[in-house]
């Protein structure tokens, strides 16, 4: 019997296993484009045939971060910029686990930048939404890395002098093997989108466009989006890295200048996993690390047996 | 004839192959039955610059460097004859020779490679009329070109230990077995070849009226050389540990590597990540998801992995990490040890620490200790740190190997199986109350894993209610707090009660005068509260492991049997002293300092001096490397 027996547990699942009684509701402000985060993945995760037992999502710090306080899997709320060391590390201990990391473009691509670049060239088996509002939430409407150049706050009250990161080409660089952008105003595509993610077995990067309308009132996320897939004006092979590169340029450069392009940026379904990577050079167990500790018939190797080259 | 103790130092360039010849040499002595200790000593450079090790071999147990030494093998430093590095570094091939003769003793002998080291620097540094005033024993010997001629010139370290055994009258058995070990073909027959022409060379060309010998004795049982980071790395092994990650610093690397080189086979993992903000992360991460998961750093890298520490605190994950102190602030001295960075480890980190600290004393305590510190974590939901230095990690000792025969503690403590989780307490949207106070025992209340049927909880670095959400209401803060801080006096308990052996003492227990000291320091002041007990004085000594929590009743118990006690430690500001007064309220103005943190460890005769100066009250310092600290009034 496994020690886990909610991991792979089929059976027909409700949507509402993923929402928590009564407490607590979500303190998001009305209008936020969290919420439609938040609603994909749990229309998203029963149609996949994920129990949430056994997901777990563990997220960073901002209004984005509290995702997990109103979906009700498995969670870790961890620190700012730290969701993806803590969530690597449990996919490694538990393979079979489903793991889903998230958190805000402050959180992620500020703060948490070196970790991103880290978890998507090791292509880690995971998926990771960053909730992209352009700004600073939670502490009340700073300037963030996907800023606008000239966006004004109170921290940058003459207007950012900085080019704002582009993290569709970013993560590309780096080496994530599913990208993709979708936007909160856009359900069915991002739902899809999710199941997508959750299904590729390697980083798969969703930079989810989340309006704030609290602090961000400007953000050009409210406007008529395109799907890149379903217009025939955005043809491009989302298998080739060239033409990948190309449309994610395309789309960063529009983006603030009031055009709105989402979808399927980049897909490698050969590449292999991190964990495949690893276990392909000998430096994976065969099984969970963490299935281990519950079989009593497991074989512990003691140090003792090391002690021959030190006699 | 046989000496008392041999200390013998090998000498040379960084990168000349010291260390493996040391350490083979160290394996030697010790077979033929001796207890030995060694010290490395090296400069922050990957080659050249000079460096040695030293081996001090005795009948009887041996637990620190000794005062000075009696035996140089002087190689020369071959790095420094490369012009680009004599131009950057100056001529440095001397220096294996000319940096080492403050220490050597009386009548001691030296041998030195005259290939290397040129006649008229040896001319400049007056070796002649010094070694007739201290009535040193000198073997000029051309080692390279011996090596040169059967070999390759890096044999000469070969050389050296042929000449060495020889000027001892040692038996070479020991020494060609070990190299049989290490090595195949024609490397193993030069070698061998260059061993016993060293060897027959002092034994028909010279006459040598020394009195140094090696020491003779017999083990009754097989014994093991390691260092600290060998017995932390198998104490972790032993633990149930199979998940590390971290970020390459010396000397936090030695244990680093351990792990990663032995995971592989008995299926653990062992990942080498971006910085150890992660790296300490990781290690939350995976023990969240059910892993016995371990990290660790060097000052500069534990200093980022505060974050991380905090978190396991508030969400109640079981880690251990390991803080390998070198000298600080900063990148401060990267290949010296210090004893400077206890008040970091005890504090870092924002709120009420709820964390366990144990600073071993010696090779065993290293193994016990952090066996003891995964058991505690993961019994008890709390991060544990095992803090030690750049001495204990590269220090070796021969350890009887049944020591290491401690049965396998695979399990993960408080961790519930599905099982007891359908009877545990839930609340009504069936949610596990992961985190209730209700009916915490000792402050424990039980965890489930992800994936397990019935756990389901959210994890938050946020303060939080039973069931995991953000909490800020005052009632819960108040029961959360304390039920987490309730932990370290049940820890305290358990401490006492089992393992109060973590603490030392020694000499005579009814002294009137106590030695107090933490950590590495232990075995140069067990062994100057020897001689100076020897030497008619009345000293008693304690040696302290745990630091958080404080074992309370057994330091006072020791601070009230002695009048006045002095407190011995590598750094500058007296932390563990303060940590005494802190945590015991009393005792100030008993309590005097002695003080090392320039980059040495200490020896057992700078902790005599100190003793006595302390005591007689003079007014003068006792070396001019260590410094006294008045008590001060409570
Ligand atoms: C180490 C650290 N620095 C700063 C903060 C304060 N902080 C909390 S959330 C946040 C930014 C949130 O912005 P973003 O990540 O974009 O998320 P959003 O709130 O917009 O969803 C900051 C700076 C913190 N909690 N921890
Ligand atoms: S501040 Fe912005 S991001 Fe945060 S909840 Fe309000 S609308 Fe959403």
């Amino acid at each position: 019997m496994s020690a886990f027996n909610a991991i792979g547990e089929e059976r027909e699942i409700d949507r509402d296993e993923f929402t928590p009684g009564v407490e607590p509701q979500p303190t998001w402000c009305p209008g936020c484009g969290d919420f439609g985060v938040l609603k994909a993945l749990k229309q998203a995760l029963p149609e996949v045939g994920k129990t949430p037992e056994e997901v777990l999502t563990v997220t960073g710090i901002g209004c984005s971060g509290k995702l997990n306080s109103y979906l009700d899997t498995y969670g870790f709320h961890t620190i700012h910029g730290r969701s993806l060391p803590v969530a690597r590390a449990a996919k490694l201990a538990n393979t079979d686990l489903e793991v889903i990391a998230a958190g805000g473009d402050g959180d992620g691509y500020g703060i948490g930048g070196n970790h991103f670049i880290h978890s998507a060239r090791e292509n880690h088996d995971m998926t990771y939404i960053v909730f992209n509002n352009e700004i600073f939430g939670l502490t009340k409407g700073q300037t963030s890395p996907t800023s606008p150049k000239g966006h004004k706050s109170k921290t940058q009250p003459s207007g950012s002098a900085k080019t704002p990161l582009r993290p569709l080409s970013l993560s590309l660089n780096a080496g994530a093997s599913y990208i993709a952008r979708t936007a909160a105003v856009n359900p069915n595509q991002a739902k899809e989108i999710i199941k997508e993610a959750i299904e590729h077995d390697g980083f798969a990067h969703i930079d989810f466009l989340t309006q704030c309308p609290t602090w961000n009132k400007d953000a050009r996320q409210y406007v008529p989006y395109i799907d890149v897939q379903e217009s025939d004006d955005y043809d491009f092979d989302v298998t080739d890295r060239r033409e990948a590169a190309e449309m994610m340029h395309e789309t960063e450069d529009v983006l603030n200048e009031g055009t709105v392009l989402t979808g399927r940026y980049y897909v490698d379904e050969d590449r292999p996993s991190y964990q495949q990577e690893k276990a392909a050079v000998g430096e994976m167990p065969d099984e969970p690390l963490a299935e281990r500790y519950f079989d009593d018939d497991a074989e512990w190797e003691r140090s003792y047996d090391l002690l021959d080259r030190h006699t | 004839m046989s000496s008392d103790e041999l200390i013998w130092r090998i000498a040379g360039g960084s990168g000349d192959g010291i260390d493996s010849t040391s350490q083979n040499f160290a394996k030697a002595l010790m077979r033929s039955g001796l207890d030995v200790f060694t010290h490395r000593h090296y400069p922050s450079r990957i080659r050249g610059g000079h460096t040695y090790v030293e081996i001090r071999a005795a009948d009887h147990e041996v637990q620190s460097r000794g005062d000075g030494y009696n035996f140089l093998l002087a190689l020369g430093d071959s790095f420094a004859r490369n012009p680009q590095e004599e131009a950057y570094y100056g001529n440095e091939e001397i220096k294996p020779l000319s940096e080492n003769l403050d220490d050597l003793r009386e009548g001691g002998i030296i041998v030195y490679d005259e290939g290397l080291i040129s006649e008229e620097d040896v001319a400049d540094i007056e070796l002649e009329a010094r070694a007739e005033e201290n009535d040193w024993h000198v073997f000029p010997l051309d080692l390279r070109s011996l090596a040169r001629e059967y070999g390759r010139e890096v044999m000469r370290n070969t050389a050296g230990v042929g000449v060495t055994a020889a000027l001892l009258e040692m038996d070479l058995d020991h020494i060609e077995d070990l190299m049989e070990d290490a090595m195949s073909g024609d490397v193993l027959e030069a070698n061998l070849e260059i061993l016993h022409e060293a060897y027959d060379t002092i034994n028909e060309e010279y006459d040598f009226d020394h009195e140094l010998r090696a020491p003779e004795g017999s083990h009754d049982t097989e014994q093991a050389l390691l260092s600290g980071s060998n017995a932390i790395a198998y104490g972790a092994i032993d633990a149930g540990c199979r998940f590390i990650a971290g970020y390459p610093m010396t000397p936090w690397t030695d244990v680093f590597t351990i792990l990663s080189q032995n995971f592989p086979d008995m299926g653990g993992v062992s990942e080498q990540v971006e910085d150890e903000i992660a790296a300490a992360a990781l290690a939350v991460g995976a023990s969240h998801a059910g892993a016995k998961a371990m990290s660790g750093s060097s000052g500069g890298g534990f200093a980022l992995m505060s974050e991380p520490l905090g978190l396991a605190e508030m969400t109640e994950t079981p880690i251990v990490l390991v803080e390998s102190m070198r000298a600080g602030p900063s990148t401060g001295m990267p290949t010296k040890p210090e004893q400077g960075d206890l008040e970091h480890v005890l504090y870092t980190s924002q709120g009420d620490s709820s964390r366990v600290v144990f600073a071993p004393g010696n090779v065993e305590e290293a193994y016990d200790q952090t066996r003891l510190a995964f058991k505690i974590a993961w019994d008890y939901q709390i991060p544990a740190i095992v803090i030690y230095d750049q001495k204990l990690s590269g220090e070796n000792t021969n350890v009887d190997v049944e020591f290491f025969d401690r049965e396998p503690q695979p399990d993960l403590g408080s961790t519930l199986t599905e099982d007891e989780l359908r009877e545990a307490a839930h609340d009504a949207s069936g949610k596990f109350r992961r985190f209730n106070y209700d009916d915490a025992e000792n402050g424990v209340s039980p965890r489930s894993l992800p994936g397990q049927k019935g756990g389901r909880f959210l994890a938050t670095g946020n303060e939080h209610s039973p069931v995991g959400h953000i909490s800020e209401d005052p009632d819960n803060r108040v029961f959360q707090m304390e039920r987490r801080l309730e932990k370290l006096e049940h820890i305290r308990e358990e401490l006492e009660a089992e393992h109060a052996s973590n603490q030392t003492t020694f000499g005579d227990e009814n002294a009137e005068y106590g030695v107090i000291t933490w950590g590495s320091s232990q075995g140069a002041v067990r062994e100057a509260v020897e001689r100076l007990n020897e030497n008619g004085h009345s000293v008693a000594g304690l040696g302290v492991s745990d630091m958080m929590p404080f074992p309370e009743t057994e330091v006072t118990e020791f601070l009230e049997r002695v009048d006045e006690a002095m407190v011995v430690e590598m750094n500058a500001t007296a932390q563990f002293r303060g940590l005494i007064q802190k945590e015991l309220g009393r005792f100030g103005d008993e309590m005097t300092s002695l003080l090392k943190y320039n980059g040495e460890p200490f020896e057992p005769a700078e902790i005599v001096e100190g003793y006595e100066v302390n005591l007689a009250e003079e007014d003068r310092q006792p070396t001019a490397q260590v410094r006294i600290e008045p008590a001060t009034g409570d």
